[in-house]
């Protein structure tokens, strides 16, 4: 049990009618959901529908203006929060993958751990060459991140976020800046993280994907939630006129 | 409560990583170029040196054939004073753009990461301190130096005595350190946001992300900003014989009185100090050009 009072059995990510704006225009208007430890949930919706700035809400990239979030108990949009703190627990991948463009592959990996863990280099080292296997990128690991396609950064960028062994993965339209060949290569690696158990939150437009990966499915537009639920159900039985309209298009 | 998360110092238009996003970014006629001085310099020809030491040595004949004073008795004159013009004068020019070098890149370091600051007071005291020293006229601010130093400094026990030259120095400072500030913030701001997103979410501090992330990608960035700066100042050294400093110019005027003030005397000494200038800036120039080049494929 955590200081916080925090169990595994509650909800490892909580978020609480959420509200977020830019200056006027307000991008998340009372957003609700729930992700337990080891699920993996998809968000999907049209573009400009704030899927991307819930997802980056959670680990307090942006912050938000009412509602809760919290992570393992903690309140994410405490003043007071160490973000440190919170970073340590939550991954995040990019669209644009942004690796460190100098540093190597297994640079890129280890920094972080190193620099901010404070773990010895030696024991970093050995995991982050795992990391690199695991991404199917054995034998990169000294190749700058312009040396590498699309699909093999944004892989190192997944092992870059693993190496800080976080209980959560956040993944913002991490293919959506992909050439269509390289896109699979990095689907089959978050699909393996799933099937380990990690918590996955992943903003996507791969339906077939999320069909495949997700245990629950949410559909924002504009600024809220409009329906969600387990795959089986939600690609067959969508209810709100927007999600069908939505799926109808993207089908 | 509406408060919008940015990265201070970080505009709107560094905010992609996509090229098309970008501005476009070919210089317009009559936008500033900040490395146009160096690229003028570096476009003249090797074979202006001749024309330039050629107009030295003819012009007295030319302007004052029918002179007493021959040009023959205004070169033996300049190569007579040539050891001194040089071991004295150019040397202490050298000396000035060096130490005012140094210490112009030091502070305008600082003041530059204090403009992307996260203490809104230190980033507006800072960008205040810049554009003053940006945009005042460096003759200006060397006599406000100059008049305002004490020129000695009482410590009680003994007495330091500050030269003009050291004076000087301090003068031509403020106006370097103010455009090096320029070419820091610039540098960083050139980095994509998504570069500061990253090291965020993996709990970098921002300490450590601008000294392990952020500076070491835009270093080289600085340099060919930097080394024209360096040209700039160099040239702008003569203007510290208008305070009395015995640097090259200050030097030539006295060796021409100690010569009678022929005015046959005055383009062989001024040309002389044209054209070790532009011999001493050229080869800087031009290098400044090849690692701007090289560094613009490479990033």
């Amino acid at each position: 049990m955590a200081a916080n009072g925090w169990t595994p059995d509650q909800p490892i990510v909580s978020i609480r009618d959420v509200h977020k704006s830019f200056g006027e225009l307000e991008v998340l208007k009372g957003v609700s959901l729930d992700v337990m430890k080891g699920e993996v949930i998809c968000i999907i919706g049209p573009s400009g529908s704030g899927k991307s700035t819930l997802i980056r809400c959670v680990n307090a990239l942006n912050d938000i203006q009412a509602g809760s979030i919290t992570v393992e108990g903690q309140e994410v949009h405490d003043p007071n929060l160490n973000k440190l703190e919170l970073r340590k627990k939550v991954g995040m991948v990019f669209q644009q993958y942004n690796l460190f463009p100098h540093k190597t592959a297994i640079e890129n990996v280890m920094m972080a751990p190193v620099l901010v863990l404070k773990e010895p280099k030696a024991d970093v080292e050995t995991r982050a060459r795992a990391l690199i296997k695991k991404v199917r990128l054995e034998g990169k690991e000294d190749s700058y991140p312009g040396e590498l396609s699309g699909g093999q950064q944004q892989r190192v960028a997944i092992a870059r976020s693993l190496a800080m062994q976080p209980d959560v993965m956040l993944f913002d339209e991490v293919t959506a800046a992909l050439d269509p060949e390289t896109v699979k290569e990095v689907l089959v690696t978050i699909k393996e993280l799933a099937q380990d158990g990690m918590t996955c939150i992943l903003v996507t437009h791969e339906m077939g994907f999320a069909r495949e990966v997700a245990d629950h499915i949410y559909f924002t537009d504009r600024g809220v939630i409009v329906e969600h639920g387990p795959p089986a159900t939600f690609f067959k039985e969508a209810k709100d006129p927007r999600t069908k309209e939505f799926l109808s298009q993207i089908l | 409560m509406k408060r919008i998360r940015s990265i201070p110092g970080l505009d709107a238009t560094s905010n992609s990583d996509l090229a098309v996003l970008k501005p476009f970014r070919a210089r317009a006629a009559g936008e500033a170029d900040d490395l146009l001085f160096s690229r003028w310099i570096a476009a003249t020809p090797g074979w202006i040196f001749a024309v330039m030491a050629a107009v030295v040595v003819a012009w007295p004949v030319a302007a004052y054939a029918q002179s007493t004073y021959t040009m023959g008795q205004a070169v033996d004159a300049l190569w007579k004073w040539l050891p001194f013009l040089v071991g004295s004068g150019f040397l202490l020019n050298i000396l000035i753009s060096f130490l005012t070098m140094a210490i112009g890149t030091i502070t305008g370091v600082v003041l530059g990461l204090w403009q992307i600051s996260p203490h809104p007071w230190l980033r507006k005291f800072s960008w205040a301190v810049t554009q003053t020293f940006r945009n005042s006229p460096w003759l200006v601010l060397l006599f406000i130096v100059m008049l305002a130093f004490p020129f000695e400094i009482n410590l009680g026990f003994t007495v330091i005595l500050i030269p003009d030259w050291v004076k000087a120095v301090f003068g031509l400072s403020l106006p370097v350190m103010a455009n090096i500030s320029e070419v820091v913030r610039g540098a960083i701001q050139s980095v994509p946001s998504g570069q500061w997103e990253a090291a965020e979410s993996l709990a970098y501090s921002r300490q450590q992300t601008l000294w392990r992330i952020i500076l070491p990608q835009c270093f080289k960035r600085m340099i060919p900003p930097w080394m024209n700066w360096y040209a700039i100042l160099t040239m702008a050294t003569p203007l510290v014989s208008l305070l009395g400093v015995e640097e090259i110019v200050t030097l030539s005027r006295q060796a021409m009185e100690a010569e009678d003030n022929h005015p046959e005397l005055l383009v062989p000494f001024y040309g002389f100090c044209l054209v070790i200038f532009f011999a001493y800036c050229y080869p800087i120039a031009r290098f400044t050009i090849s690692l701007e080049k090289r560094f613009a494929v490479k990033l």
